[in-house]
């Protein structure tokens, strides 16, 4: 049987003719047309009829259709993934799935305190879990991703001291660096100046051009550790005190789920941490599961400049229960419109939330042990790699979850090997010949807690395999 | 049999639990979750693996709780109960937001396919087709609903989709040299990111005052217009509900001083299939996936502010393009002119794919159909409203006249005769079983205002209920008013302190502040 005429809509509950029909009568008309044609002009009302595709109306069959163009899609349940380059592949505990899917969680929205007061703890737990991995003290509700928290890391910088000038590592990643390019631009023109520092080839800033460069204009000097290339950034404290002389910010991108075994960055001079929380209990997500954060000291100089909305701890009229209130809203643009830090808005809430519930299930050990356990097997993966015929490891330092590898000796092309991988069901590295030339064929390598030894040894096989093919 | 929403109200009792901060539920040595360990052949390859950190590894682990696994899931199934998404109530409060039922089939597929759960964003696109595919059609079906030529899903929201806007009008005349337009102009009814986002991009910001007819005068507005006009972004209907019938002359205006015309239309619900941002002379727009296309709004994200653009500003879109060659999809990065990105990847494609099971869903009647309930729901609503005592409707012109999606409404007679107004009766709202409403951005240039759209999710039943506990607080304000006084009775806590934390004594958005705060730690 075809359905055409006269459907119910089962998420359009009033589409039942007899309701609609004393809907209509209620407010005298026969027509719903009519409310149109009284508000809208007949010149813009559309005369057409939009051309979408005939509806599939009932759920089995849209799910079956759905399904059907989701599975042309090589997941990374079935493939290896050893891509990273700001979302990679880690675990995801069962209870952040839970909660993530709770329908409250998910289909609340902006209500306050006294209706969603489990929200409102579940943002303050989250700035809490963060502040303690990042050792610091102040964080927003989240931005959309780690690129909106490094540019609007910058901007706090620009508005705290006034400065126009920022300088930032030639390989950092490539990404954020179109985001922050865009971001600091202005009209007429440009108001923030990006001015890179340069990097030695495995991506550690070059001292020598960075104190040629930071002087008294310089906003901030912002750093990735571990570096977009995978490297540690071990001069990171020289460099902060090369800010700190400068009278510069220092801010400090980090991926958190490095900081149970990595030092925070504030103890090692940054002034701003910011990054992207999507290692923290989310999935890939075809990179839907980004969440960018931004943590700072207790200084009421930093917690004016933060543009997205805070929520406070406080007290209500009953002794010893806890409440939530508005921390400065007029800083945000909900407050103030476009006298405002920057703008705020819908981000990634839901993902906040979700980072929460890991770092709460995880503890210290837990974040401990997931980062030794991601450096011992990027380690063995770049050891095994490198004794590969063709393969060169170019990361020399130390290194979290990411190393450089270069083919160049093989004579071979990073697209065509990585094509060759997934004949063996593998997502090589991340090519970095496009964005950095001058590294040659070389890729960008991913292994974290979920890898095992087995797969790593898959790789290595499959690699051999690709370069002699 | 239905109840009599008039006078059978519902006794409600929101999920209370006193529940302690995580970290007061911290154990010493209890764990949440164990994680993969390095294998032993690995260890014996590497070693500790973390000895190489040197002076950069961590000397003092993060304070972070310590919490068996079942507390912390009871403590966020709790934290859970005691939030009110639209899954468990009348969400009609939150206007302007599109409150809609999102089909849990869109949610099963998005959430738990391996197929998008499991796809990193840089695979070769060649193993993405089912994502690219997804971003294409929806790009087709957008370009049906707004009739402009290319669309782009990168922006990680609304707002940021009305940012990305603005960066797109300075990159247009960026590139024609005419950087002498600096400035911007919006309304005051417009959402606050089309002030905010425009700011951000380094535009000069005019923002205009709405007359009688509850938008600015054409005169006002044309009087604002000049060579430094960079463009204008506006909503239509604003908040108000109210369709500006002469938008057309407004924007023919801007475009004759060289302006670009952004239309924002985060809240698209009253017209689709019936009015279109082509036949208005707009030049941009913007859709809020998580509003009009039913993805849920997850506290706050994740979202998608789909963006739409004619051809001319096609250059200045940003990277990658999701194309389709007759026989792949492939992402297209080669737009020398373009803003670049504004987020990593290709944006939030599990909003996307929500959208696009969405339009499947219903089609072209089904999409029009939801925006004629929409409209009648809220005119049937209307009439409910204006029955009770206390409320009045600004820039009402009489029978005959109606509004769209939703009505900005006020409270002023109540607070005229009673004393409370609008917060009074939000703080009461909860107590039937109905979270908050939303009152108004900022300035309330409607007194006492409240705003709520009853989309075409919610049943001729659901409005009655709503518009019910509406009469019955109303009531009890002009009767009964002690039991206002104390509101909420039923929620999971009481009224706080300070719902304003804005000096320096009482912020504490961290547990390490609070404790400092309070001289639990030093």
């Amino acid at each position: 049987m075809h359905r055409k005429d006269n459907i119910v809509y089962p998420y359009i509950p009033n589409s039942v003719p007899e309701v609609k029909k004393i809907m209509m009568d209620e407010i005298g008309i026969s027509d719903i047309m009519e409310l149109y044609e009284r508000e809208i002009p007949e010149e813009l009302r559309f005369k057409g009829k939009m051309q979408l595709p005939d509806p599939i109306y009932d759920e089995y069959s849209i799910k079956r259709h759905t399904e059907k163009i989701l599975n042309k899609n090589k997941n990374c349940s079935e493939y290896l993934c050893f891509l990273g380059a700001g979302c990679a592949p880690h675990f995801v505990p069962a209870v952040c799935d839970e909660m993530n899917g709770r329908g409250e969680f998910l289909t609340a929205y902006v209500g306050e305190s006294i209706a969603d007061h489990g929200k409102w703890q579940t943002f303050w737990e989250y700035s809490s879990l963060m502040a303690e991995l990042c050792d610091m003290d102040i964080l927003s509700i989240p931005m959309y991703d780690g690129a909106q928290a490094a540019a609007s890391s910058i901007r706090m910088a620009n508005r705290l001291n006034n400065r126009a000038k920022v300088l930032v590592p030639e390989k950092m990643n490539p990404q954020v660096m179109m985001v922050l390019k865009n971001y600091m631009n202005s009209m007429p023109s440009a108001d923030i100046q990006i001015v890179t520092i340069k990097c030695n080839s495995e991506g550690c800033i070059d001292l020598n051009d960075l104190k040629n460069k930071c002087g008294s204009d310089v906003c901030a000097v912002y750093i990735e550790n571990p570096a977009y290339l995978g490297v540690v950034e071990m001069q990171a404290a020289e460099i902060g005190k090369i800010a700190k002389n400068a009278g510069a910010e220092f801010v400090v991108y980090t991926d958190p789920i490095s900081l149970g075994v990595m030092e925070a960055p504030a103890n090692y001079g940054a002034t701003i941490t910011c990054g992207d929380f999507h290692t923290l209990g989310l999935h890939l997500g075809a990179g839907g599961c980004q969440g960018g954060f931004i943590a700072t000291f207790d200084d009421m100089k930093y917690i004016v400049e933060f543009k997205d909305l805070m929520f406070g701890l406080t007290d209500t009229i009953v002794e010893g229960e806890y409440g939530f209130g508005e921390v400065l809203y007029d800083r945000t643009s909900y407050g103030s419109r476009d006298k405002a830090n920057e703008f705020t808005g819908t981000s990634t809430g839901l993902w906040a939330l979700t980072a929460a519930v890991y770092l709460a299930l995880m503890g210290p050990k837990g974040m401990q042990e997931v980062g030794t356990t991601i450096m011992q097997k990027s380690q063995y993966a770049a050891q095994k790699m490198s004794q590969i015929p063709g393969i060169q490891l170019k990361t020399t330092g130390p290194f979290f979850k990411e190393f450089l590898v270069n083919f160049d000796m093989a004579g071979k092309k990073v697209a065509d090997i990585n094509k060759a991988l997934l004949g063996y069901k593998v997502h090589g590295g991340v090519d970095l010949s496009i964005a950095f030339p001058d590294l040659g064929q070389s890729a960008l390598y991913c292994v974290t807690e979920i890898h095992t030894k087995d797969d790593i040894d898959k790789l290595c096989y499959a690699l051999q395999g690709a370069l002699t093919c | 049999m239905l109840r009599d929403r008039y006078k059978r109200f519902r006794k409600f009792h929101q999920a209370k639990w006193d529940e302690e901060l995580i970290f007061e539920l911290s154990v010493p040595g209890e764990r949440g979750v164990l994680v993969p360990l390095a294998e032993a052949e690995v260890e014996k390859a590497v070693g500790d693996g973390i000895s190489v950190l040197g002076k950069l590894k961590r000397k003092k682990a993060p304070a972070l709780p310590e919490v068996g696994q079942m507390r912390v899931n009871r403590h966020y199934m709790r934290l859970s109960q005691e939030t009110m998404g639209t899954d468990v109530n009348i969400d009609i409060s939150e206007g302007t937001c599109t409150m809609k039922y999102s089909p849990k089939v869109q949610e099963h597929m998005a959430a738990r396919h391996p197929g998008i759960a499991e796809i990193h964003p840089l695979q070769d696109p060649d193993t993405m087709q089912g994502i690219l595919e997804i971003y294409y059609k929806t790009e087709q079906f957008l370009k049906e609903v707004s009739g402009l030529d290319y669309f782009h899903f990168q922006p990680g929201g609304g707002a940021h989709g009305v940012y990305t806007n603005a960066s797109i009008i300075r990159a247009y005349h960026q590139s024609r040299g005419d950087t002498k337009r600096t400035e911007m102009i919006t309304t005051m009814f417009s959402h606050p990111c089309d002030a905010a986002t425009p700011n951000t991009a380094g535009f000069k910001v005019i923002t205009l005052m709405p007359d009688d007819n509850g938008y600015p005068p054409l005169d006002a507005f044309k009087a604002a217009l000049s060579e430094r006009t960079a463009g204008i972004m506006i909503t239509n209907p604003e908040d108000t509900g109210i369709y500006n019938p002469r938008i057309k002359e407004y924007v023919d205006a801007a475009k004759a001083v060289g302006a670009i015309c952004s239309y924002d239309q985060a809240n698209a619900n009253a017209f689709l299939g019936i009015a279109r941002a082509l036949e208005a002379g707009f030049d941009m727009c913007h859709f809020n996936l998580h509003k009009t296309f039913s993805a849920p709004h997850g506290c706050m994200g994740p979202a998608t502010g789909a963006v739409g653009y004619k051809s001319f500003l096609e250059p200045f879109m940003p990277v990658p393009r999701v194309k389709f060659d007759g026989k792949k999809y492939y992402l297209d990065y080669n737009h020398p002119q373009s803003i670049g990105m504004v987020r990593q990847f290709i944006g939030n494609p599990n909003v996307v794919l929500k959208t696009y099971m969405w339009i499947m869903q219903h089609g072209t009647e089904g999409l029009k159909e939801a925006a004629k309930i929409s409209v009648l729901n809220n005119n049937y609503m209307m009439k409910k409203l204006k029955e009770i005592r206390g409320i009045v409707m600004y820039y009402d012109f009489g029978p005959g006249k109606n509004r769209l999606e939703q009505v900005r409404w006020s409270w002023a007679k109540l607070k005229e005769d009673t004393g409370f107004g609008t917060d009074d009766v939000n703080q009461r709202l909860s107590d039937f079983g109905i979270q908050h409403y939303w009152t108004s951005h900022h300035p309330w240039v409607v007194p006492e205002p409240f705003t709520p759209e009853p989309c075409e999710s919610y049943s001729k039943d659901d409005i009655d209920e709503w518009c019910g506990a509406l009469k019955a607080i109303s009531d009890e304000c002009y009767n009964n008013p002690e039991i206002i006084k104390g509101a909420p009775h039923s929620g999971p806590v009481h009224k706080v302190k300070h719902p304003a934390l804005d000096e320096e004594a009482l912020i504490a958005v961290t547990w390490r502040q609070y404790q400092k705060k309070k001289g639990l730690k030093k």
